[in-house]
């Protein structure tokens, strides 16, 4: 080992909810004690530092900072080596500071806001006696040459030295690793430019040290990971000599340098110093030879096929293999009594060790999703012999209705719960979406169903859930009713829903937890004592939301209005938009896919983890690999024979606030009014934000513009997900709706780079990566109505009107403002450099009065719509 | 003129080993004081009983605690500490004193001042060490078994109370700030970054002090940390001395005194106790005996400030300033430029 690497230093990176699904999980469910454990094998294990990271948008980050890092002091085994506080938000960090005694390190600050925030935050730093990574990053954007590079990070080095007095040797420099063989000729020297101004800053600015997130530099090979491994070994080979001293690494996860196959090696050393034009091309053409195992394809192991019928039916639903499924089912059948003897024996057996292994962890969800297909192909072939011997049909654990309510369209997490159902012998009778009510209670009479399964994912859902609850009261209906879908929580279902109906009313918070839920429901004897129970634990929650004080205060609508947002208008640089109007636009799919966001799309499945690094993580890792690398091939398939299409329409259109609303100039030169909501709750710091703040003042005297948009990508998904349905594969058909839904989103980012940098053209200059995309480092927003910054939902009606949405690309509003086809997305674009997102959350009773006064509407009616910011 | 005192100290200290004075709570105890002692006429209707408050007796017995300072003055010390290791609003709360929290900083730095004045003279200059004392409670302690991760005071409570003794030792008239028998270093971070904010807000600077407390043989503080450790996490104040004291006597402290000497580069100072309580609670280690370890380390080229700690008596003081007047202060070493990081132990990278 060279003495470079000797000194370098590994920083274990497993205390991260960003990068690990297992630690995220353990946070989220409180389960801090498993997370401690977490921190303490990598100090076993050899970590020097341990880089602790609580950013995650289903948590009080900071809190769960000062928590962790209060339990941490308690563990001499984990609290004896330094911590790096690592969050992006400065509140998270200054928390943290607050709750450690030995010095450790800050990760990051730039100058990315500017100098003043800089020195500000360096000059805490210190004060707190801390070390701090300091990201190449300024107020033009991410360095990626090496010029930039260097030169901020020189300009940073200068400032902290000679104007905060910060110790050099306690800086550590993150010149941006970026992701080199993208296919982007631009890219290829992003590796060279990383090593070169490493190279440069450690011989130029004294003691300062350098760092990097590594996995980065691999982006492109997603999904191959021996190819990915290699590449970080060469690059960390070749940066660790330029002077890099220390990375936040899994250090299982590195390949050894010399123990990589010396083709790979050759072909990976090639890319990372860009030694020719073809490096890209070669690397791609051999990469397929090291996917699997990495050492060389994969041989198939067929030893599973000598052994008896029984265990071979197992193995393939355990594993969701069909190729062999038909052959042994039809072998298992001519050994049985009977066919239903099949389903009800081998089959249901198979099923039971994969409901068990799911139950206890160690299936995911796509895989029992693929058991399911597999199960349905051996029912499939059963199914003519048991009619022919007219044998009735196999009996079942029960019966379910399931249905996305009126005006919702949306049902992949149906879907899975539907499936996961199925796996354990229950009925499944799926309605669709957007059923009404009447519908509902009249098929669960005629099929005499044992319970009912609503779901939902856009707030107004939740009140037509509560209809359905009351209007099976008075029918007089006794059966169990679930609750399930992204907008429902078990507070709304305790304090909303419950009590309304006299039986059995369960929240259902995932696939997983729906099964065990219905087996209790379904038996006489547990129903009663489940439903007692259940009451009780309700009941709790009910008394716990009573008496839930308020986080923050609340204030009148006029202190709120005191404490706007507000700049300096007169001086307000405002681009104004190079084309007014309204335009159409359609993307190929291909274009889209490269904008993905994949890390919501293994949320889908149930899989948490921030994508790449999901791909490679130690518990969901192979079964994240292995649900990606089968959407590739969805995506290929539907790019190459386009059965998917995409369309979108924007418009930008001059507009002035007017109090909280915007007016807007549409085409045709009317004003209309687009209607928004204020904070109103007590903020010490910051301002009491509404959108409109973002958009000039009519009194200003200065001409402002605001854009709108729709978008979807989900035109013929209906029908390819049926036709997939039908043949049994609910595997791809919950898979298209999936890729859909990304689909759309990644058009939404597509489009709103499009007309950042061309159609309005206030970012001319941006040149940012996908990850940077999906990180927001862009100026400007893209708020959706229905969702935290504008939560009511019948806005969307203006976008329609403005766009002529319907008419002019299909896209159609439900009569709960659902948008169909379900992949869709749409909203406002701001471009005013400080826009950010923020949630309206609570509102009081004199801004309800107000908007109803500003819409026209009654109390009612905004009760109505803003009930989840009324009533919490 | 701050700049002028630590470099007037600074170069004091390059000649000769400079003397600390010792126990101020010990003398105390000698006296004997009775309740209404402690009252004294501008406290006799407080509605709890005061005995036990030391730090009042700056208000109420002023004459006795600067006749305290001026014994040790006269034993030849060269800087005194205040009377305020329990003077901050958080420590005071046991009395209910908080609200008078500061008007004791400032008492009792403006008797000090008064006493050192009373000694100084150009050629042995007399300095006041305004002393922030730990508080009786831990911000990286729970104070709960069950509950590891609960606190019950935080980071910014104590930075809180900090600042406001802080400006009220200075007001006084205190040349140093010292922040002394850290047991929980999270606590003396908190002291540490409210020194530096009440430096910044007066636009001056003061040299500053830092004690730290190894509690027995584990070799380590309360909260955990090695003596290395603890020089790490205090670095960044960039200390005129790091030193230990309390809970051992020089016998037993040595070794730490040692490690100490080897890592800061900055003064080394140490006042230990006058050995370990007897059953009685008292201190038996005389003034021979104590001086005589302190030769020992005067000698080993450990230490550049020393004093005593509990127990210790101007007779100390003074058998202890003889015996280094003729010893080399240490020779503060050269450190490589390198990251020092630390948990409970150090990490230089």
């Amino acid at each position: 080992m060279t003495q470079a690497a000797s000194s370098f230093i590994n920083i274990g990176e497993r205390t991260n909810v960003t990068g690990s699904a297992m630690f995220k999980r353990l946070i989220l469910e409180e389960d801090y004690e498993t997370a401690l454990d977490v921190a303490k094998q990598q100090v076993e294990n050899g970590a020097q530092i341990i880089d602790i990271n609580m950013d995650e948008a289903m948590l009080d980050s900071e809190a769960a900072m000062v928590r962790f890092l209060n339990l941490i002091a308690s563990e001499p085994d984990i609290s004896r080596v330094p911590i790096m506080i690592d969050s992006s938000k400065w509140s998270v960090i200054e928390a943290g500071l607050k709750c450690v005694q030995g010095k450790s390190v800050v990760n990051s600050i730039s100058l990315k806001e500017g100098k003043a925030p800089f020195v500000e935050q360096a000059k805490l730093i210190k004060r707190y006696g801390a070390a701090t990574v300091v990201m190449a990053f300024d107020e033009q954007g991410q360095a990626d040459t090496i010029e930039r590079k260097y030169d901020i990070c020189e300009r940073s080095y200068r400032i902290l030295v000679d104007e905060v007095g910060f110790p050099p040797e306690d800086i550590i420099f993150d010149p941006n690793i970026f992701a080199v063989a993208t296919g982007i000729e631009e890219h290829n020297n992003y590796a060279v430019d990383f090593i070169e101004a490493t190279r440069k800053i450690r011989q130029n600015l004294p003691h300062a040290h350098v760092s990097g997130g590594l996995s980065n530099i691999s982006f492109s090979f997603r999904g191959n990971n021996p190819v990915r491994e290699a590449m970080h070994s060469v690059f960390l080979y070749h940066a660790i000599k330029a002077g890099m001293d220390m990375a936040i690494v899994n250090a299982g996860q590195l390949e050894v340098y010399d123990e990589i196959p010396p083709k790979l090696r050759d072909a990976v050393e090639d890319v990372i110093l860009n030694r020719h034009d073809q490096a890209t091309d070669n690397l791609l053409a051999i990469a397929p030879e090291y996917q699997g195992d990495g050492k060389a394809a994969k041989v198939e192991d067929l030893a599973w096929r000598e052994w008896p019928v029984n265990k071979r039916l197992e193995h393939g639903l355990v594993k969701g293999i069909t190729d062999y499924i038909i052959e042994d089912t039809e072998a298992a059948r001519l050994e049985a009594d009977k066919p239903l003897h099949v389903i009800e024996g081998p089959l249901m057996d198979g099923m039971n060790v994969v409901g068990d292994l799911f139950g206890e962890g160690k299936m995911f969800l796509p895989q029992v999703v693929k058991s399911a297909r597999v199960m349905k192909k051996a029912v499939g072939h059963l199914q003519p012999f048991i009619e022919a011997e007219k044998d009735g049909k196999a009996s079942s654990n029960g019966k379910i209705l399931m249905a996305t309510v009126k005006g919702d369209v949306h049902d992949i997490g149906k879907n899975i719960v539907g499936v996961v159902l199925q796996c354990n012998n229950f009925e499944v009778i799926d309605l669709g979406v957007m059923v009404p009510c009447a519908k509902i209670l009249q098929v669960a009479k005629d099929e005499n169903v044992d319970m009912i399964g609503l779901s939902g994912l856009i707030t107004p859902s939740l009140d037509e859930m509560v209809y359905v609850a009351k209007e099976m009261q008075r029918n007089g209906l006794d059966l169990p009713l679930l609750i399930g879908g992204a907008t429902t929580s078990k507070a709304h279902t305790a304090v909303k829903i419950e009590q309304h109906y006299d039986h059995p009313v369960v929240y259902v918070s995932n696939a997983s937890r729906a099964v065990g839920v219905c087996q209790q429901l379904i038996s006489d004897i547990k129903r009663p004592i489940f439903h007692d129970k259940l009451k009780k634990e309700y009941a709790v929650v009910r008394d716990q939301h009573a008496r839930k004080t308020p986080r923050s205060k609340a204030i009148t609508l006029s202190q709120a209005r005191d404490n706007k947002f507000t700049c300096d208008w007169a001086n307000q640089s405002i681009v104004t938009p190079k084309k007014l109007g309204v335009e159409a636009v359609s993307v190929s799919l291909s274009t889209l896919r490269e904008y993905i966001d994949w890390t919501p799309f293994f949320l889908t499945w149930s899989l948490a983890g921030k994508y790449p690094r999901i791909l490679e993580d130690e518990v969901v890792g192979k079964e994240a690999t292995d649900l990606f690398n089968d959407a590739q091939a969805m995506l290929d398939n539907l790019c190459d024979k386009a059965l998917l299409e995409a369309k979108g329409i924007y418009g930008l259109f001059p507009a002035n606030s007017v109090g909280d609303d915007i007016q807007i100039t549409d085409t045709q030169g009317n004003a209309v009014i687009s209607h928004h909501l204020r904070q109103q709750t007590h903020k010490p710091k910051g301002a009491n934000y509404c959108l409109s703040d973002y958009i000039a003042p009519q009194d200003s005297g200065r001409q402002d513009y605001i854009g709108a948009f729709a978008v979807t990508a989900g035109i013929g998904e209906d029908e390819l997900s049926a036709t997939f349905l039908a043949d049994g594969d609910d595997y791809n058909s919950i898979m298209v709706k999936a890729l859909a839904d990304r689909l759309a989103e990644a058009f939404a980012e597509y489009l709103h780079q499009q007309v950042r940098i061309t159609h309005w053209g206030y970012a001319e200059d941006e040149r940012l990566d996908n990850e940077s995309l999906i990180r927001e480092l862009y100026q400007g927003i893209r708020p959706a109505p229905g969702y935290a910054a504008c939560p009511e939902h019948t806005e969307k009606q203006l976008i329609w009107d403005l766009l002529d949405v319907e008419k002019q690309i299909g896209m159609k509003l439900t009569e709960s403002y659902a948008m169909w086809p379900g992949a869709a997305v749409s909203g406002w674009y701001f471009a005013h450099p400080d826009a950010r997102y923020f949630a309206v959350a609570q509102i009081q009773s004199d801004q309800v009065d107000d908007y109803a006064k500003r819409k026209s509407w009654d109390n009612e009616t905004v009760q109505m719509w803003l009930a989840p910011n009324i009533n919490g | 003129m701050s700049n002028q005192l630590s470099a007037q100290i600074a170069q004091l200290a390059k000649q000769r080993i400079l003397i600390l004075d010792g126990a101020m709570g010990t003398m105390i105890q000698t006296y004997q004081f009775t309740e209404s002692d402690y009252r004294g006429s501008q406290y006799a209707d407080w509605h709890c009983d005061v005995k036990g408050n030391n730090d009042l007796l700056a208000i109420t017995q002023p004459d006795i605690i600067r006749f305290i300072h001026e014994q040790y003055l006269a034993a030849g010390s060269d800087i005194i500490e205040t009377n305020t290791f329990n003077a901050t609003t958080i420590a005071m709360a046991d009395y209910d004193m908080q609200d008078i929290s500061k008007e004791i900083n400032l008492a009792a730095a403006k008797l000090a001042r008064q006493a050192a004045d009373k000694y100084s003279s150009p050629d042995k200059p007399r300095f006041v060490a305004g002393v922030l004392g730990p508080t009786n409670r831990t911000a990286s302690i729970s104070p709960d078994v069950n509950d590891p991760g609960k606190r019950n005071v935080s980071f910014d409570e104590l930075v809180e109370a900090y600042e406001e003794s802080t400006h009220a030792l200075l007001d006084g008239g205190a040349d140093i700030i010292m922040l002394e028998t850290i047991f929980d270093t999270l606590n003396a971070k908190a002291a540490a970054f409210a020194v530096e904010n009440v430096f910044e807000q007066r636009g001056e600077h003061f040299p500053v002090m830092v004690s730290g407390t190894i509690t027995d043989a584990s070799g380590r503080t309360l909260s955990g940390q090695t003596t290395e450790a603890f020089y790490h996490s205090m670095r960044h104040l960039s200390p005129l001395s790091m030193g230990l004291n309390c809970a051992l006597g020089p016998d037993l402290l040595r070794q730490y005194v040692d490690e100490l000497s080897n890592v800061a580069d900055c003064l080394v100072s140490a006042h230990p106790n006058a050995g370990l309580p007897n059953e009685f609670g008292e201190y038996d280690m005389d003034a021979d005996e104590m001086s005589a370890h302190i030769k020992e380390w005067a000698s080993s080229g450990l230490v550049n400030i020393v004093g005593g700690c509990c127990g210790s008596t101007p007779e100390h003081i003074k058998a202890i300033a003889d015996v280094v007047a003729s010893s080399n202060p240490r020779a503060i070493p050269e450190l490589a430029t390198k990251m020092r990081l630390s948990g409970l132990e150090p990490f230089i990278h």
